[in-house]
């Protein structure tokens, strides 16, 4: 399973889950995808878009979106607001324990829309 | 020079790790590397194995790639099998008939597990645990099970029970002999993790020796044992321990021990020229080595022969520390105290579930091994004490006893250790290696791995490594720094300095003039957002601060265990009305929510979900609540005793003081949580001196103390100022609070900041009440601008449709968070635990 994100673009398909306003500059939301807990983030710096697992796998619940963001090095990761650890936002990985990772998805803002490939 | 060929049998860890030494060697292009596997895959993680049933994935556990080997000019054939040696003709045979020529052999064949002889263990649902095939039986059979044994309670079967548990069954362990662990731990060990494992809900059954196994009647299969008792089950996990491969060896002429292995000596050699023999399948001094550390010397040493040098394996430290089942436990050494004359110290605490033992020498002087369970904190320690035979100190038992000022008792001065210490046996990283990596510019962990290796297998070192790190720093006179994070080089004080002095006001702003590039993380960014916060005291989730508050200040409440949030409105002094207890009742009920009075004098609703929060605050601030800013570091509570207005001792008004006090500082926000009290009479019924600021009435005023604590490590507050009016008490909080707010550390409570502060209490004093630095003035405007900007956040909050958006589980669906459950409890819902949850789950799901 490659958690890499970006994927082939005429397999994928893309759902769209809310409008790019909907999204406040460094922080999260959570859209429900096909039955899936989605996180969504918005880097205003960078104007990029991610998305990662809701679900904390170490706090056992769908707590991922409200996480602050940030970098560790090279890393773009959310911290989990129970526990704090980290994870990348396009690799999914737990930067504490890489036998962890969350899925990543691919994500992208179209129109003014936000889409993802689930 | 022509190049060698080598020819490695079997691509497990060892052999990989041989040939990744190759190839990252000074002469690798003097080799031409050949290696047969008879798996279907290069070599993987079998140390990780178990991860596999957490969620890793077969990519996580390898540990290289086919296209690594192609690049690198490995040659490598997988499922196929080495099945004959011609030493004379120095020739292979595979099983596919191909035959391959060789100037060295290198035999990496590892063992395999060993499943007792007992009839009925060849059938279906009968595995053991070794490979990812394994792994992959392992979850197929448990689908179709409810029932699992593992049979041995070592440390594998310990890892193979909590495979299986994960995996939802219902788990048991039968061990042969009279403990768990035998191998490892003592009597007193072993008994204590069988507690803690049997109240992890795994049934360990020692002392039972598997007879048959036959057709069951509730379950699959029935174990009978040798004492006439029998266990029903639906799989059988063997892991009663390994056996070398020594197979190919022993058909063709290599000397094997009486009880298996390849033998070898200091230089890996075997039996017959040019072959070696490394990892588990090796026997070297009569010893089979079944971990992976002293197998990857042993390709180190094997590598060094053939290349002409002279490294030697002289035996390997078997000590571990590891954590069964969320259990840990540690063992160094001679744990079973079989060295003649050895002396023993215990240390059981039943309350705690902790068992220590030391094992000394005769003459007290040598550490000659231990056994920890429960707590392993002083592993590193004792380990290195005994792989280096250092002297003990003249007390031994401290090294096991809890120091009686609760600071860890064990600690020992890394100056202590010899250079030749191996502090990472993962990858045998000295003492002198960490050191000459920090000579040589290593300042960080970070850099510390890149360079050396150290702590990049099971990391069981990193703390040693660490404190050797930090304390080589000291030592080279680099102040071991207390920059806030890796994105500003200033401390919280020096970053509270800058954003007064130069008015930031945003952290972007900062982070751009005195940071380090990047984005923030969730240090720097709650620390800015409080100092923001106590200097311009702007509304907390304005756009610009939204994203740096923490995670309980984002949404305006405590988030609990299960995501959801509890609820605390403000009580000032603990002084509420009948008709505002009644509308807190009538919002528990309304919502169910778990209601309980807190230790602060105030009520707790607890449970409510993210979407709930605005309307349960709605109804709350309309009824004339505030928020309590229980979700802050900010002034909590000001608790108060009943005072002079009804006691018939008190002197003063203390709940008029405390309501006062408490509505002058909330929503200030600070490095650490604020906690007041007041009392009305020197009987102190509000606990006034383990209060950050406590005010205790007298005759003629107010007794000021400052900086007590309670929490993790109590401290009495110290008195400050005595027989004070009400406005010069006032003042001087303002003062106190203010420059704690400039002055101390990220999450510093006042206590610590005390006594830390240079000159104490003695020059808080001169500041203070003296004025000496001359900013008394500008500490009171400091704080009166704050408090004229107080507003109640959930006011605003409620106020605002664009805030409100945020509240709820979905950005696209008015749905809720359907990973919720609960159970009742004296008549009050609480969310259920990981059992319950489980037995929540449909019976028909697992049935059929
Ligand atoms: C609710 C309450 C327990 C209760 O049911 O009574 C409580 C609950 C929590 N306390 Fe406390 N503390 C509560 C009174 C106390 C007290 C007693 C007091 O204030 O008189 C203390 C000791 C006094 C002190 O702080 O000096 C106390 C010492 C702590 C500490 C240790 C602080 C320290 O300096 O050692 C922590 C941990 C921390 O802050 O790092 C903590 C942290 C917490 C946290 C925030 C833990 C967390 O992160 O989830 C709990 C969250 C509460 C929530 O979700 O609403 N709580 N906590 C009390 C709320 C009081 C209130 O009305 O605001
Ligand atoms: C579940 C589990 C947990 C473990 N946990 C730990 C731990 O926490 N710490 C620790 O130090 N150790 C641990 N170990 C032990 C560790 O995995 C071994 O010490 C290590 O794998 C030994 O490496 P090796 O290369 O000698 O053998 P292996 O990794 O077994 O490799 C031998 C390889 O040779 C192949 N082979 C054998 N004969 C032939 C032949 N004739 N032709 C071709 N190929 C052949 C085999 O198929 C195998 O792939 C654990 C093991 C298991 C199973
Ligand atoms: S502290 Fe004094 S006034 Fe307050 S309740 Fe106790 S005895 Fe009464
Ligand atoms: S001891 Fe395992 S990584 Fe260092």
């Amino acid at each position: 399973m490659s958690a890499n994100a970006v994927s082939d673009e005429q397999q994928t398909q893309w759902i769209e889950v809310c409008d790019k306003n909907a999204l406040d500059s460094d922080t999260g939301v959570c859209a429900l995808i096909n039955g899936k807990q989605i996180a969504v983030f918005y880097v205003g710096k960078l104007d990029e878009v991610f998305a990662i697992d809701n679900y904390d796998p170490i706090g056992k619940a769908n707590v991922l979106s409200r996480g602050i963001i940030g970098t560790q090095g090279e890393h773009i990761c959310v911290a989990s607001p129970l526990y704090k650890e980290h994870y990348d936002l396009r690799t999914g990985e737990c930067l504490e324990n890489s036998d962890i990772r969350v899925t990543a998805y691919a994500v992208k803002i179209e129109n003014g829309k936000v889409l993802i490939a689930v | 020079m022509s190049k060698q060929r080598v020819i490695v049998v079997g691509n497990g860890m060892v052999g990989h790790k041989f040939i990744d030494s190759v190839i990252n060697s000074d002469n690798a292009e003097n080799y031409e590397i050949l290696t047969f596997s008879e798996e279907p895959r290069l070599a993987y993680d079998r140390v990780k194995l178990s991860s596999y049933f957490s969620g890793s994935t077969v990519d996580d556990l390898m540990l290289t790639s086919e296209e690594h080997y192609q690049s690198a000019g490995v040659i490598y054939t997988l499922n196929d099998k080495v099945v004959d040696i011609d030493h004379d003709n120095k020739t292979v045979k595979l099983a596919s008939g191909k035959v391959e020529r060789y100037d060295k052999l290198v035999l990496a064949t590892g063992s395999y597990p060993f499943v007792p002889p007992i009839p009925g263990k060849d059938q279906p649902h009968c595995l053991v645990y070794r490979t990812i095939e394994d792994l992959e039986d392992i979850t197929a059979s448990a689908q179709e099970s409810k029932v699992g044994v593992v049979v041995g309670g070592g440390l594998l079967g310990l890892e193979a029970a909590n495979a299986l548990k994960n995996l939802g069954l219902e788990t048991h362990v039968v061990e042969f002999a009279p403990r768990l662990m035998a191998v490892q731990l003592d009597e007193g060990g072993g008994n204590l993790l069988r507690r803690k494992v049997e109240a992890l809900d795994v049934n360990v059954h020692t002392e039972k020796n598997t007879k048959n196994i036959t057709a069951g009647e509730k379950h699959r299969y029935r174990m009978e044992f040798a004492d006439g008792s029998y266990l029903e089950t639906d799989m059988i996990l063997f892991s009663a321990g390994i056996r070398p491969q020594d197979e190919l060896a022993r058909n063709c002429g290599i000397d094997v021990g009486e009880r298996g292995g390849i033998v070898i000596d200091n230089y890996c050699r075997t039996s017959v020229e040019d072959i070696y023999a490394i990892g588990e399948c090796a026997l070297w001094d009569s010893k089979i080595f079944g971990l992976v550390a002293p197998g990857y010397q042993m390709a180190k040493v094997a590598l060094s022969h053939i290349d002409g040098g002279k490294e030697e394996f002289t035996g390997a430290d078997m000590s571990t520390k590891l954590k069964l089942l969320g259990v840990d436990v540690a063992s160094v050494g001679d744990a079973h105290a079989r060295t003649p004359g050895a002396q023993t110290y215990t240390y059981e605490d039943g309350v705690n579930e902790v068992y220590k033992r030391l094992i000394v020498s005769e003459d007290r002087k040598k550490l000659l091994g231990a056994v920890l369970v429960g707590d392993v904190e002083a592993y590193g320690t004792l380990q290195q004490m005994c792989v280096n035979s250092m002297d003990l100190p003249e007390a031994p038992e401290q090294l096991i006893l809890p120091a009686s000022d609760g600071s860890a008792g064990a600690a020992m001065g890394v100056d202590a250790l010899p250079d030749t210490a191996q502090l990472c046996s993962c990858l045998d990283v000295t003492k002198g290696d960490i050191v000459d990596a920090v000579q040589g510019g290593c300042c960080t962990m970070g850099d510390i791995k890149e360079k050396t290796e150290a702590s990049t297998g099971c990391g069981g070192c990193a703390a040693l490594v660490k404190s050797v790190m930090d304390n080589e720093l000291k030592n080279l006179g680099v102040e071991v720094n207390n920059h806030l994070c890796e994105h500003f080089n200033y401390s919280r004080a020096e970053l509270a300095d800058i954003v007064r002095v130069k008015k930031i006001e945003s952290f972007d702003e900062l982070l751009d003039s005195h940071g380090n590039g990047g984005l923030g993380c969730e240090i720097c960014k709650p620390t800015v957002g409080s100092i923001l916060a106590s200097f311009w005291n702007d509304y907390v989730l304005e756009d610009k601060h939204m994203g740096l508050q923490d995670t309980n200040d984002i949404y305006l409440g405590n988030m609990q265990k299960d995501g959801t949030y509890s609820i605390v409105p403000r009580v000032a002094g603990g002084e509420i009305t009948p008709d505002k207890l009644i509308v807190l009742g009538e919002v528990a009920k309304e919502y169910d929510l778990y209601t309980k009075i807190t230790g602060g004098q105030r009520i707790d609703l607890f449970g409510a979900q993210l979407h709930e929060l605005p309307e349960i605050w709605k109804k709350l601030v309309d009824a004339g609540f505030e928020t309590g800013h229980a979700y802050g570091k900010s002034v909590r509570t000001v608790k108060s005793c009943v005072g002079s207005t009804w006691c018939r001792y008190g002197v003063q008004d203390s709940v008029g003081m405390a309501i006062a006090v408490e509505n002058r500082y909330k929503g200030l926000r600070s490095p650490h949580k604020l906690k007041f009290a007041v009392s009305g009479c020197t009987r102190e019924c509000a606990e006034a001196q383990s209060k950050d600021i406590g005010v205790i009435a007298t005759e003629n005023g107010w007794n000021l103390y400052v900086c007590g604590n309670g929490g993790m490590r109590p401290r009495h507050a110290d008195l400050f100022a005595t027989d004070l009016d009400d406005e010069t008490l006032v003042k001087y909080i303002d003062r106190v609070l203010m420059f704690y707010i400039r002055t101390a550390d990220r999450l510093q409570r006042t206590s610590v900041w005390l006594e830390n502060l240079e000159g104490g209490l003695d020059y808080l004093r001169e500041v203070v009440i003296d004025d000496k630095l001359n900013i008394a003035q500008e500490l009171e405007d400091e704080m009166t601008s704050n408090i004229g900007k107080y507003q109640c956040e959930w006011k605003t909050t409620i106020e605002n449709p664009e805030k409100l958006k945020r509240f709820r589980h979905f950005v696209n669906s008015d749905e809720t968070d359907s990973n919720l459950a609960y159970v009742v409890e004296r008549e009050q819902r609480r969310p259920a635990n990981e059992q319950e949850r489980e037995n929540q789950i449909p019976a028909v799901e697992v049935t059929a």
